[in-house]
């Protein structure tokens, strides 16, 4: 029926909302990447020796490695060389508390909703943001100190707690694993850290708000999150980024720990700018996230991804550990020109391991949503089981859904399980919202969200609602 | 004036010409059955009323509760009362069937300029409806319509009906495939609406739901047009003598 096609084309999308830009002055270093420029990220960051020989190993091996080429997403040819590494906000001296923070850099925050000041308190969130390279402040330090729990920049955690980063700093992702990670590794600039002590449960969600401001700066953010044996903690983070006409490159490591029995629940709602709708500007993020499970540990990744121009990511877990648990609850939104590759890898390792994965793929204009997965039973692995779950939903029929689930089994009392299925907004379905008096774009709303439902219950409850309104704000202007 | 006044309605679908000249008036108070043969298009009737893309208006007019309906977008005439309860109900996975119905009942109170129903008072109300039309409280949590049996859909439509509490109610074969319980139910649902404020058009294909919603006035839809209008006794002449009489006078006029 053409006029339900048409209808379903007319919308258009609305404006990026976190497009703006920040005007602070900036310290950057020349553009472009070689050895000496590994070394000058390394310098101004007074870092000790071994960790700039490690960024070092990791630059060397990046030279010998190609950019790969297997995933479903489609871009021009990135030059490495003309991108700049390293940038900070002047004035870049340590910060001791928000009255030193520059106004202008607190206003940018308060655009994006998240004051560091008082309000924090209230809403109990601990916040380390991440403006460009440089950690500008942590909230919350103190009182998390007092628990034994370490949640500050990395770059603070390099100094004053390098036996644990050098202890587990590549442990999950060694700088090795592959281009993007290897790239980070060479020329991370700052991201956050934190440690959970044995037996401590994290009494507030920790929450980490990443933002790209500077032009032509890729981000490379490494996060490192350790939880002890029996600890738990709930890990947030968003992330926004100005429009701009160029690509941006963002290539982030996420290194999960979870020692004995811990837990560790790792919400995203990832919302850079995606483009404009022929396709210009947005974030290229090639983002590599791991998380290992000791015995009886489990992680949870939760991700809503409705922003960049091309997502590339994989969240996934190590089931070391017998009876480890590992799980992966993502939406993927792509519209206009937006193309995602994402889904996850549980590998089983230790005997009855268990993970799940239910992962939602939102489709709409001309964007294209890939999932690929792999699950994977060691021979060891008895006993382990996997439920998988990868369901798609178009908007229009401009649109497409790939699913690329791997499966591998070597272990013969190993279960799997995988369901799929791809099912598209209907005109009738719409039809009956407008029949019983809501609006076109209320319907969609409700539908979509109707389909996400079991991802967005696994999110903390501030971040469903912002997950929400993102989602509704990601699709306004696809069905008319 | 009367509550919905259609006037040589022609529609057309996929270019083919469905509707060929419908005269209605329905007034306030009033229920009119509309019976017919499977495809002569008394869905399609009910599908123009209200607003779907797909059927065409190509000639005629509506006038509803002293408006142009055809100038009106769908969920505007719902906000305006006009109610269709579906042959073939929708599902929407996931979306639960209360907040659902919050949502279009809060959209027709925001369209009206009046306050949102607060969760407490909307629970209140629901619980009221589900008491009068019998319905079991677990329809509540499920997702509209998903692996609903078709009973239970067209039991769903009703119940939305009465917490939407419309003007004028259109039911496209509800009674279709349902059990004596559930068509008892359907009729206690639509006989609880009826006021002089409100009319009700029950489109049907057996004499059956009429024994429980009894019509003022029945309609006989055929290759799209009215061909008989009558009370009650209309329709008991229906099951007895089936439409054949009515193809043979409707041949006999073309002749
Ligand atoms: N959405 C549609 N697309 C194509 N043809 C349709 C559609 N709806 C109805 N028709 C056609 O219109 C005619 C009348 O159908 P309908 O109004 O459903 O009849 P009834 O409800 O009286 O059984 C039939 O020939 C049917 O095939
Ligand atoms: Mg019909």
């Amino acid at each position: 029926m053409s006029t339900a096609t048409d209808t379903i084309e007319e919308f258009t999308g609305q404006e990026y909302k976190y497009g703006f830009v920040t005007d602070i002055e900036t310290e950057m270093i020349p553009r472009g990447l070689d050895e000496s420029i590994v070394r000058l990220i390394s310098s101004k960051k007074n870092e000790p020796e071994w960790l700039l020989e490690w960024r070092l190993r990791a630059y060397r091996h990046w030279l010998t490695m190609d950019e790969p080429e297997w995933h479903n997403v489609h871009y021009p040819k990135i030059d490495y060389q003309d991108s700049y590494y390293y940038a900070a906000p002047k004035p870049k001296k340590v910060l001791n508390s928000l009255d030193e923070v520059d106004p202008e850099l607190l206003e940018t925050f308060n655009k994006l909703g998240i004051s560091l000041g008082e309000q924090q308190r209230l809403t109990g969130v601990a916040v380390d943001a991440v403006f460009d390279s440089v950690s500008v402040t942590t909230t919350f330090k103190e009182k998390l100190y007092e628990l034994g729990i370490i949640f500050c920049s990395f770059s603070e955690a390099v100094h004053n707690h390098p036996e644990l980063v050098r202890q587990y700093l590549g442990s999950v992702v060694p700088y090795s694993d592959n281009y993007f990670a290897t790239l980070n590794s060479a020329v991370f600039s700052d991201g956050s850290f934190c440690y959970i002590p044995k037996g401590v449960k994290c009494p507030m969600e920790l929450s980490t708000y990443f933002r790209i401001n500077a032009e032509n700066t890729g981000q490379f953010e490494r996060t490192l999150l350790i939880a002890d044996e029996g600890s738990t903690v709930s890990y947030l983070e968003g992330c926004t980024a100005p429009r701009r006409d160029e690509n941006q490159l963002h290539a982030a490591v996420v290194e999960l720990v979870a020692l004995d029995g811990a837990y560790i629940k790792y919400s995203t709602v990832q919302n850079w700018y995606p483009g404009d709708k022929e396709g210009k500007g947005g974030i290229y993020n090639f983002v590599t996230k791991r998380g290992k499970c000791m015995a009886n540990a489990r992680i949870s990744w939760t991700q809503v991804e409705t922003g960049s121009a091309i997502t590339w990511k994989y969240p996934s877990c190590l089931l070391i550990g017998d009876n480890s648990v590992g799980e992966f609850y993502s939406v993927a939104v792509t519209n206009n020109m937006q193309q995602a590759d994402t889904g996850t890898k549980m590998i089983h390792i230790g005997k009855n391991t268990r993970s799940t994965i239910v992962s939602k793929g939102i489709s709409a204009g001309k964007g294209q949503n890939t999932y690929r997965g792999l699950v994977r039973m060691n021979a060891g692995a008895d006993g382990a089981r996997n439920y998988s779950q990868c369901d798609s939903l178009l908007i229009g029929d401009r649109c497409g859904a790939h699913t690329f689930p791997y499966i591998d089994v070597r272990n013969p009392s190993a279960q799997v399980e995988h369901e799929a299925s791809t099912s598209k907004i209907g005109e009738d379905q719409i039809f009956y919202c407008k029949q019983r008096g809501i609006s076109t774009e209320d319907a969609v709303n409700l539908i979509v969200n109707g389909f996400c439902k079991e991802v967005f219950r696994e999110l903390p409850m501030e971040f469903m609602v912002e997950a929400q309104k993102l989602l509704s704000v990601s699709l306004e202007g696809s069905v008319g | 004036m009367a509550l919905l006044e259609i006037k040589g309605l022609h529609a057309a679908v996929d270019g083919r010409e469905i509707l060929k000249g419908i005269d209605l008036t329905v007034n306030a108070g009033e229920t009119h059955a509309i019976m017919g043969l499977n495809g002569s298009g008394k869905s399609t009737l009910a599908n123009v009323l209200a607003g779907r893309d797909a059927y065409e208006v190509t000639g005629g007019s509506v006038i509803y509760d002293g408006k142009d309906l055809l100038e009106l977008e769908p969920e505007e005439r719902a906000c305006e009362g006009l109610f269709l309860a579906f042959q073939y109900p929708v599902e929407i996975p996931g979306v639960n069937n209360t907040y659902f119905l919050k949502a279009a009942l809060n959209a027709k109170r925001k369209y009206h300029g009046q306050p949102e129903l607060t969760a407490v008072e909307f629970l209140g109300l629901v619980k009221e409806k589900l008491k009068i039309l019998h319905i079991d409280q677990s329809l509540l949590n499920r997702p509209v319509n998903e692996g609903f049996s078709g009973g239970e859909k067209k039991r769903n439509e009703i119940f939305q009906m009465a917490v939407l509490n419309p003007k004028l109610a259109i039911l496209d074969e509800t009674d279709s495939g349902l059990d004596i319980d559930a068509i008892r139910a359907v009729a206690d649902g639509v006989n609880a609406l009826r006021s002089p404020e409100r009319a009700t058009i029950v489109v049907t294909h057996y004499q059956r739901l009429l024994n429980y919603i009894v019509p003022d006035f029945v309609h006989v839809l055929l290759h799209g047009e009215i061909v008989a209008s009558g009370g009650k006794e209309l329709a008991l002449k229906l099951e007895k003598e089936g439409y054949a009489w009515l193809e043979q006078d409707l041949a006999g006029a073309a002749r």
